[in-house]
């Protein structure tokens, strides 16, 4: 399953202040890690809210405004996409992160098997059968 | 922290840190099994420890600590050295003093590739190196690779205490192998991560999702070996052919769990991340001048699909000379029957149909569905609707699959009515 992890900005990031050395270097190594095990599927640091915008719906409206937005720890600054067993691991890979005073937060994907219908009869189940066995039979 | 929320947490420690943890002490005790039994210790301890404790802040560490001791208390009471040279250990209290914890996490990757080339050795039956990679490697407790594999539990423990009774036995060294003999080995370890992705790529649809788990256990697999031996291109020819499978899992099956083929899949539903990550190893595999091996030649053809927006832009030519490539390194009648069918595509049904017929005298083909179907296509496209009609009939007279044998007896009847079935 997968999460995305969700980093919230601060008022350096907003202010456009790259973290210092210490801390890339420290997250640096830490994304190596995710890497290494195999869990990291993208991960990406946001710009400023500055050079953002948002497109606010209201009926057939549509309103552009331009950034920086006000409320800070609400922004997102950063996030990652990680493949791992469960929410447990998640959180486990989390409490590894080189943060120091923040909110991290982690939000579970959509599976294809969220959508699927409930299957009460059987039948899904029964196709399920038919596919493996016509996979198996074209399988190499 | 409730118990219950306590072990989750300390199951989901013990599956990040377990790999790592039997690796480290598989090198001590030169025994994969014990090692694992070692680990295994630990983590009952923790078990024991954490829900009042709570989970330590670098619980690796408190998990590795823990398992020495209780290596130096085995050592120290001689039930090691009973099965083991006494140089053995020398070695392991050489390594129990602190300096060397630092110079020992240097070599994590190291132990974890010893660890990799154990499970997959070929001493070892397939089943047993898949059980024990998906054990040591994955993280996986043996309920999780039972379901997996739709076996009974005892099934799997029993497999995994006999491979690891037979590593013991053959004193198979835990060492990674050098020269010649590394190529043979890594071939080994790659088609065990594959057969495991295929497990459960082979079912895809319906509510039971373990199997289709087994892709993502074998994508994590197959990443944290490229990161082991990264200058090896097959196994980033083997990591980007299953992102790119992968990533057409959710387009694969229809709302009624029916299967779709390729050519009929919503391209929306493909996992773009997974595509761009599959791009991104196949890139890595040119650098490293790869693009000939089996897996890379593969993943190749994989791409060619990914990288159309729609069915038309499919570059079949392209496909048809890298099918050509593979019949020569891995030959084989069904690459051939997919080479023709790709020829058929990029040069005209007429071409395609030559190099299927040359294969119709091949014995391994004879019962094989797909050849007569392939070849009622190419018929059905030159405008010989009768004699595609009868193999259409043939292919389902072949085919095991009652869904499969309906579509294809459909297209037998629109040919015995003089029009050309649908595709």
């Amino acid at each position: 399953m997968r999460f995305m992890v969700i980093v919230k900005a601060n008022k350096d990031s907003e202010a456009g202040v790259l973290p210092d050395e210490k801390i890339l270097n420290a997250m640096g190594k830490f994304n190596e890690e995710l890497v290494k095990a195999g869990v990291m599927l993208a991960g990406e640091g946001l710009q400023s809210s500055s050079k953002g915008a948002r497109v606010r719906f209201s009926g057939g409206k549509r309103t552009v405004i331009d950034g920086p937005f006000a409320e800070t720890k609400e922004l997102v600054a950063g996030f990652w996409l990680w493949q791992v067993k469960s929410k447990q691991e998640a959180i486990e890979w989390l409490k590894r992160a080189p943060f120091e005073d923040t909110e991290v937060e982690i939000r579970q994907v959509f599976e294809t098997a969220d959508f699927a219908p409930s299957d009460p009869s059987g039948e899904i189940r029964k196709k399920e059968e038919e596919l493996r066995k016509k996979v198996e039979s074209q399988r190499r | 922290m409730t118990a219950t929320d306590a072990h989750r947490a300390i199951n989901a420690v013990y599956r990040i840190e377990s790999p790592r943890l039997i690796a480290g002490l598989a090198r001590m005790v030169r025994d994969v099994g014990l090692a694992e039994e070692l680990a295994q210790d630990a983590l009952v301890a923790a078990l024991e420890r954490w829900p009042q404790s709570g989970v330590p802040d670098n619980p690796g560490a408190w998990l590795m600590a823990t398992a020495k001791h209780r290596a130096v208390d085995l050592l120290r009471r001689g039930k090691l050295l009973e099965r083991k040279h006494e140089e053995l250990g020398r070695e392991v209290d050489r390594e129990m003093s602190p300096d060397l914890d630092a110079a020992l996490d240097d070599d994590v990757g190291d132990d974890l590739l010893r660890l990799v080339f154990t499970a997959c050795h070929p001493v070892l039956s397939m089943e047993a190196r898949v059980a024990l990679t998906l054990r040591l490697l994955g993280g996986l407790t043996t309920g999780e690779i039972a379901r997996a594999f739709l076996v009974p539990e005892p099934t799997i423990a029993q497999r995994i205490v006999r491979a690891k009774r037979t590593l013991a036995d053959a004193r198979v060294p835990f060492e990674v192998p050098r020269g010649a003999e590394l190529a043979a080995r890594l071939s080994s370890v790659l088609q065990v991560i594959y057969l495991v992705f295929n497990e459960g790529y082979s079912a895809t649809a319906g509510d039971d999702w373990v199997r289709p788990a087994l892709c993502e256990d074998a994508l994590r697999l197959g990443r944290i070996v490229a990161g082991l031996v990264p200058l090896e291109p097959e196994v980033h020819g083997l990591v980007a052919l299953m992102e790119i499978q992968a990533s057409r899992l959710r387009a694969r099956t229809g709302p009624a769990g029916e299967p779709v083929l390729l050519l009929d899949q919503n391209r929306a539903l493909w996992d773009r991340v997974l595509i761009g990550r599959g791009l991104a190893a196949l890139e890595r595999v040119e650098e490293l001048d790869g693009a000939g091996g089996p897996y890379a030649l593969q993943a190749a053809i994989a791409a060619c699909h990914a990288r159309a927006r729609t069915p038309e832009e499919t570059d079949w030519a392209r496909i048809a000379a890298l099918y050509r490539d593979l019949g020569q390194v891995s030959p084989s009648p069904v690459v051939e029957l997919n080479r023709a069918v790709a020829v058929g595509m990029a040069s005209g049904p007429a071409a395609g149909l030559e190099l299927v017929d040359a294969l119709l005298p091949e014995p391994s083909l004879a019962g094989y569905h797909l050849l007569p179907s392939a070849r009622g296509d190419l018929l059905a496209k030159l405008g010989r609707l009768e004699e595609a009609g009868k193999e259409f009939q043939r292919a389902a007279s072949l085919t095991k699959n009652a869904r499969e044998r309906k579509l294809l007896l459909e297209r037998a009847a629109s040919c015995a009515r003089g029009e050309p079935p649908p595709r």
